[in-house]
C-alpha cells in the first residue's frame, strides 16, 4: 500500500474515533472513554501526519526540530492550563481555546497562500478561484472567531465589562464589514501569484474587527450562547482550513465540531425562549432598558427577609430541599460549601436535590462541572424538565446566586422582556429562599416577582458567608 | 409635634379566652415603629407570656383601667364585653374582632363614647391585606387543632403500625371544605400519617388538595362554586342533594370527618345530618369547625363534645385558643401590619380611603358607617398559599401570593423533535440547492470535498443531540481538543526551508498542540470529578 494510501485509512479511523469521543460524550457512564478515544484519534492522526511529513523526505533535521518544538511547546502551554485552571474559571479556559483555533486557521490560510509553488497558483481557471476564495473564507472565519473569542474570554475575565457595547448604527456596521469581505474576495482572486497579500490582510483585519464588535454587543447573559457560538465557528474555521489544503480529516473533524456548537448555541437559545439572530443582533435586554436603567432594579415592593437561624430552622424541619445554583454561586466560590450543607441535611434524613437551568452559568453546563468538582453525585443534580414536576412536593428551595432563571414573570406576564423563557417553577414550593447579594436586577435587568411572593424569604450577603452559616448552624442543631 | 401613640393591650375577659392580641415579639416592633404600649398586668399569662417579657420588650404595665381609658388605641382579640365599651374615653380607635351580627348594640355603644373601631373579621380578602388576615391566621390554626382533637378521640392510630403483633391500617380522614382552615387540616392529618380525602365545591382546590398528598373527591353534578373572597358560595338543592349522597357513601369508610363549610352571613349548611354520622362506624369522630355558625352537623353541640351513637362529635369554638401561644403570636403579628399600613406610631391616622381599612371601619369618631359595598370579588390569593405559610413577623407590605395556576405560555419544549425535522429539512434542501449550483461550476475536488463535510455534518448533529446537558461543558471541552486537528494543516505548512509558509505553519502547530493538550487533559479533569452516590 502506498504512502497516500496508509494516510487516508489512518485519517478514516481517527475520523471514526472522534465521532465516537463525541457519542461517548451522551452518558456519563461512557464519557471518560470518549475522552480517551479522541486522545488516541488525535495521536493516530498527527503521528500519521508525520510520518508522511517526513516521508516527503525534502526537509532537513532543523525543520524536523521546529516541527517537534512546536509541537512540545504548545502541548507543554497546554497541559500546564488544564491542569492550573479552576473549575470557575473554565468559561474563560474554553473561551481562549477557541481563540487558539482561530489563530491557527489564520495562520494555515495564510501559510497555504504563501508557500513557495502552492498547487492551486499552477491551476487554471475555476480551480483557482475555488482555492482563493476557501483560503479567504478560511482566513475570515478564523480571523472572527480568533477576535470574537478573545473578547469572550475578556468579557468572561471581568476585564471588559459585561455590559452590551451598542453601537447606533450596529447592524450597518456589521453588514458593511461583510459586504467588503466578499468583495475583497475580488480582487484577491484577479491577483496573480502572492501579490494578492494585501486583500489577504485587509480581509483578515476586517473579519477580527467584526469579530470583535459582534461579541462586544452581547450582554453577559448571554455568554453560554456566545460560547457555543464560538465554538461552532472554531469547527467551521478547521473545516475551511480542510478546504484550503484538500484535508478531509479537517473537513470531518471541523463539521463535527461546528454541529457540536451549533446545536448547543440552539439548545442554549431555546432555554432562553429566543431565537439565535435575536441573541447575536439583539443586544438584549439593554436596547430597551438601559435608557429606563437596567441595572438599578426598581422595586416593586416590600421583601421578606430572614436572617441565618431562620433558614436553618426552615432547612431543619424540611423533609426536600432543592438546591438551584445560578452564576452567583460560581461567582462567590460557594460550591464547595453548598455540598457540605447538602451532606449536613441528607445526614438528618432530608432529601437534597439540586435543579439545573440550562442556561444557568456562562457556560453550557457549567454549573454540573461546578457541583462535581465539590463532590456532589451527579444522580443528585437534574434538569430543568426533571425536576420541574417536583417543586410542589417539596418544602424548602435554595436559589443561590441565580435570578432570570426562576423569574415567574417569564411565564406569566406577557410584558416581560424574558416572556416565554421556560424556568424552573421554584415558587411552587412550600418555601423559596433566596440568596443575593442585594436587591439589584439579574443580568437581563428584569424585575424578578419571586422576591415579593408570600412564601419567599430573601437572605441577603455572600453567598458563601451564608451558606458556610448555614452549615454550622445545622450541624450544632443536629 | 404629636405625642407618642399610646397602644393599650388589654387582658382578655370573656371566659376561657387564653390569646392576648399583642407578644413581646410584636411589642418590640410596635415600639420600633414609634408607637408606646401599655399591657396590662397578666394579660400574656394565659399564652405563657409573663408580664416581664413585655416590659423587657419596650411595654409599660400597668392596670386595665389605664389600658381601656388612657389609650389611643386599644387591641384586643375578642369583641369587648359592653362594661369594657364603657371605659373606653373618647377618640379611642378600637381594634379587634367584633362580630356586630352577633351583638348589634356594639356599634351604638362605641359610637356613644366617641370612639372609632376596627372589626378584625372584616379585613378585606385582598393580597395586599393578606397579612392582616386574623381569620386565615386562626382557621389555619384551627384546622392544625381541628386534626390534634380527633386524634385524642379517636382510639386508634392515625398512621399505619407494621408490628409483629399485627398490623394497624391508617387512619381514614375526610375533610369537607378545603379553605384555609380546611387546607391545614389536610396537612396536618398528612403529616400523621393517615389516609386523607377532601371535598370542596370549587374546583380550583382540587390542586391544592392534592399538592398535599390527599385525594380530591368531587360529585357529578357540575356547577362552580366560586362566591369570591375565598369562600364557596351556596349551591342548588340538587348539588347538596348529590353532596350528602357522596357523604353518606364516604361515611361508612372513613374513621374521621372534619367539617369547615362556611358561607360568609349565613348559617353554616348542614352537610353531615343524621343519616351520615348513623353510617359512620362506632368510635368514629366528627369535629365541626363551624360549630359557632350552627355546625355543619346536625349532631354537633356549639363549644361541647358529645357522643352521638357511638360517633364523638367535637363542636368546640375555641380551637385557636387552644393553642393560644402561637395563636397569639399570629394574631400580634396580624394586628402590627395593620397598624403599620395605618402609617405606624408617626404618621397614624385612619384613611377612609384606604381600601384595607375603610371596609373594616364599623365605627368612626362616633359614627357608625354603613357597609361599604364588596369589591367585585377580587378573588383572594389562593387560601393554599396561606395555609402551609402564614407570613412571619418579619413580612412588611405588598407581598404577593405564588401563582398557583399551571402557567404555560407560548414557548417550544427544548429539543423538540418537530422543529428539528424542519430545522434539518430546510436547511438539507437549501445546502443541495446550492451544490447543485456549484456543481454546475465548480472542481470536482470541491464536489468531493463538500460530500464529506456536509455528510459530517449530519453525523455530528446526530451524534450531539444525545448529549446529556450535564455533559455540556467537558463536551465543549472535548470539541475544543478534537477542533486542535487544525495541527495537521499547521504541520503540512512546514516546509523545506525556514520562509514565512514554514513560521505560520509551526506557529499554527504551536496553538493548535495547545488546544490538544489544554482540551482533552482539562476534560479528563472534568470527568473524575463527576460521581454517582452511592444510595
Amino acid at each position: 500500500m502506498n504512502q497516500g494510501g496508509i494516510t487516508t485509512v489512518a485519517y478514516l479511523v481517527a475520523g471514526v474515533l472522534f465521532i465516537r469521543s463525541l457519542g461517548g460524550l451522551s452518558k456519563q457512564e461512557t464519557a471518560r472513554r470518549g475522552n480517551g478515544l479522541g486522545a488516541v484519534g488525535m495521536a493516530v492522526a498527527v503521528a500519521i501526519t508525520a510520518v508522511a511529513w517526513a516521508s516527503r523526505g525534502t526537509e532537513g533535521w532543523s525543520m524536523a526540530i521546529l516541527l517537534i518544538a512546536a509541537l512540545t511547546i504548545g502541548g507543554f502551554i497546554g497541559g500546564w492550563l488544564a491542569r492550573r485552571v479552576e473549575m470557575t474559571g473554565m468559561p474563560e479556559l474554553v473561551a481562549i481555546l477557541h481563540s487558539f483555533v482561530g489563530l491557527a486557521a489564520v495562520l494555515v490560510g495564510f501559510a497555504s497562500y504563501m508557500a513557495p509553488g502552492a498547487a492551486a497558483f499552477d491551476q487554471p481557471g475555476a480551480e483557482r478561484t475555488v482555492h482563493l476564495v476557501e483560503v479567504g473564507v478560511g482566513i475570515a472565519v478564523g480571523a472572527l472567531t480568533f477576535t470574537g473569542s478573545i473578547i469572550a474570554w475578556a468579557k468572561l475575565r471581568g476585564t471588559i465589562s459585561g455590559k452590551p457595547l451598542l453601537l447606533s448604527s450596529r447592524h450597518g456596521l456589521n453588514a458593511s464589514a461583510a459586504i467588503a469581505i466578499v468583495a475583497l474576495c475580488v480582487p484577491l482572486v484577479l491577483a496573480h501569484g502572492t501579490s494578492g497579500l494585501p486583500y489577504l490582510v485587509t480581509i483578515a483585519i476586517l473579519a477580527g474587527l467584526l469579530g470583535i464588535h459582534l461579541v462586544m454587543a452581547i450582554g453577559g447573559a448571554d455568554m453560554p450562547v456566545v460560547v457555543s457560538l464560538l465554538n461552532s465557528y472554531s469547527g467551521w474555521a478547521a473545516a475551511a482550513a480542510g478546504f484550503v489544503l484538500a484535508n478531509d480529516l479537517l473537513i470531518v473533524t471541523g463539521a463535527l465540531v461546528g454541529s457540536s456548537g451549533a446545536i448547543l448555541s440552539i439548545i442554549m437559545c431555546r432555554a432562553m425562549n429566543r431565537s439565535i439572530l435575536n441573541v447575536i443582533f439583539g443586544g438584549f435586554g439593554t436596547a430597551d432598558h438601559t435608557t429606563t436603567g437596567a441595572f438599578a432594579a426598581v422595586p416593586v415592593g416590600d421583601v421578606q427577609e430572614l436572617k441565618l437561624d431562620g433558614v436553618a430552622a426552615l432547612l431543619r424541619d424540611a423533609k426536600r430541599v432543592i438546591v438551584v445554583p445560578g452564576y452567583g454561586m460560581a461567582v462567590a466560590r460557594a460550591q464547595s460549601s453548598v455540598f457540605e450543607l447538602t451532606r449536613a441535611l441528607r445526614k438528618g434524613g432530608c432529601e437534597v436535590l439540586f435543579a439545573i437551568h440550562p442556561v444557568a452559568g456562562r457556560l453550557p453546563g457549567h454549573m454540573n462541572v461546578l457541583l462535581a468538582e465539590a463532590g456532589v453525585p451527579y444522580n443528585l443534580v437534574l434538569e430543568m424538565d426533571e425536576i420541574n414536576r417536583d417543586f410542589p412536593r417539596t418544602d424548602a428551595v435554595l436559589v443561590i446566586g441565580a435570578n432570570d432563571i426562576v423569574n415567574p414573570g417569564a411565564l406569566e406576564d406577557p410584558k416581560s422582556a424574558i416572556y416565554g423563557m421556560p424556568v424552573l417553577e421554584v415558587w411552587k414550593a412550600k418555601t423559596v429562599v433566596v440568596l443575593k447579594r442585594g436587591m439589584a436586577a439579574g443580568y437581563a435587568g428584569v424585575e424578578n416577582p419571586l422576591f415579593y411572593l408570600t412564601n419567599t424569604r430573601m437572605l441577603f450577603g455572600d453567598a458563601k458567608k451564608s451558606i458556610d452559616g448555614l452549615v454550622a448552624a445545622v450541624k450544632a442543631s443536629s | 409635634m404629636p405625642e407618642t401613640v399610646r397602644i393599650g393591650i388589654p387582658k382578655e375577659s370573656a371566659a376561657g379566652e387564653r390569646r392576648v392580641a399583642a407578644t413581646p415579639d410584636s411589642v418590640t416592633k410596635l415600639v420600633a415603629a414609634g408607637f408606646s404600649v401599655t399591657v396590662e398586668r397578666g394579660a400574656g399569662e394565659a399564652s405563657s407570656l409573663g408580664d416581664a417579657a413585655y416590659e423587657a420588650a419596650g411595654a409599660t404595665l400597668g392596670a386595665a383601667e389605664v389600658v381601656w381609658s388612657s389609650s389611643d388605641i386599644v387591641a384586643k382579640v375578642r369583641p369587648p364585653s359592653h362594661a369594657e365599651v364603657a371605659k373606653l374615653s373618647e377618640g379611642t380607635l378600637l381594634v379587634s374582632l367584633l362580630q356586630p351580627e352577633r351583638d348589634a348594640e356594639l356599634p351604638e355603644l362605641l359610637a356613644k363614647r366617641k370612639a372609632s373601631s376596627i372589626a378584625l373579621e372584616r379585613i378585606p380578602r385582598i393580597s395586599r391585606a393578606q397579612k392582616m388576615d386574623v381569620l386565615s391566621s386562626m382557621a389555619n390554626l384551627a384546622g392544625y387543632r381541628a386534626v390534634i382533637e380527633a386524634a385524642q378521640y379517636f382510639q386508634r392510630t392515625f398512621s399505619a403500625q407494621v408490628t409483629a403483633a399485627g398490623t394497624i391500617p391508617p387512619a381514614r380522614v375526610l375533610v369537607i371544605g378545603a379553605g384555609v382552615a380546611g387546607l391545614a387540616a389536610v396537612a396536618a392529618a398528612r403529616a400523621l400519617g393517615a389516609e386523607v380525602r377532601a371535598f370542596d365545591t370549587r374546583p380550583a382546590t382540587k390542586e391544592q388538595i392534592e399538592s398535599l398528598g390527599a385525594t380530591h373527591l368531587t360529585v357529578t353534578v357540575e356547577e362552580d362554586a366560586d362566591g369570591g373572597g375565598g369562600y364557596a358560595k351556596e349551591m342548588s338543592d340538587a348539588f347538596l342533594a348529590s353532596e350528602i349522597a357522596l357523604f353518606t357513601s364516604q361515611a361508612a369508610e372513613v374513621d374521621v370527618i372534619i367539617t369547615t363549610a362556611l358561607i360568609p352571613g349565613k348559617p353554616a349548611p348542614v352537610l353531615v345530618p343524621e343519616a351520615v354520622v348513623s353510617a359512620m362506624k362506632a368510635g368514629s369522630v366528627i369535629v365541626d369547625l363551624a360549630a359557632e355558625q350552627g355546625g355543619n352537623c346536625s349532631a354537633c353541640k356549639p363549644g361541647e363534645v358529645v357522643v352521638h351513637n357511638g360517633v364523638t362529635v367535637i363542636g368546640y369554638t375555641d380551637l385557636p385558643s387552644r393553642m393560644a401561644s402561637s395563636a397569639s403570636r399570629l394574631f400580634a403579628t396580624n394586628v402590627v401590619h395593620l397598624l403599620m399600613e395605618m402609617g405606624g406610631g408617626t404618621k397614624f391616622r385612619i384613611d377612609l380611603e384606604s381600601d384595607v381599612v375603610r371596609p373594616a371601619l364599623v365605627v368612626h369618631k362616633g359614627d357608625v358607617l354603613p357597609r361599604p359595598p364588596p369589591k367585585a370579588a377580587a378573588s383572594p390569593a389562593t387560601p393554599a398559599a396561606k395555609v402551609d405559610l402564614p407570613p412571619p413577623p418579619s413580612s412588611k407590605s405588598s407581598l404577593r401570593p405564588p401563582p398557583a395556576e399551571d402557567l404555560k405560555p407560548l414557548q417550544q419544549n427544548i429539543r423538540s423533535p418537530t422543529r428539528r425535522a424542519w430545522g434539518t429539512t430546510v436547511g438539507g434542501l437549501i445546502v443541495i440547492l446550492v451544490l447543485f449550483v456549484a456543481g454546475r461550476f465548480a472542481p470536482p475536488d470541491f464536489l468531493q470535498h463538500s460530500t464529506v463535510f456536509i455528510l459530517a455534518c449530519f453525523v455530528g448533529w446526530q451524534v450531539i443531540w444525545s448529549v446529556q446537558p450535564a455533559l455540556h461543558t467537558p463536551l465543549m471541552s472535548v470539541t475544543n481538543a478534537v477542533s486542535g486537528i487544525i495541527i495537521i494543516g499547521g504541520m503540512l505548512q512546514i516546509g523545506a526551508g525556514l520562509d514565512a509558509a514554514s513560521v505560520l505553519g509551526a506557529a499554527a502547530a504551536l496553538f493548535a498542540a495547545i488546544n490538544i493538550a489544554g482540551g482533552f487533559l482539562v476534560t479528563e479533569r472534568m470527568l473524575r470529578m463527576f460521581q454517582r452516590g452511592r444510595e
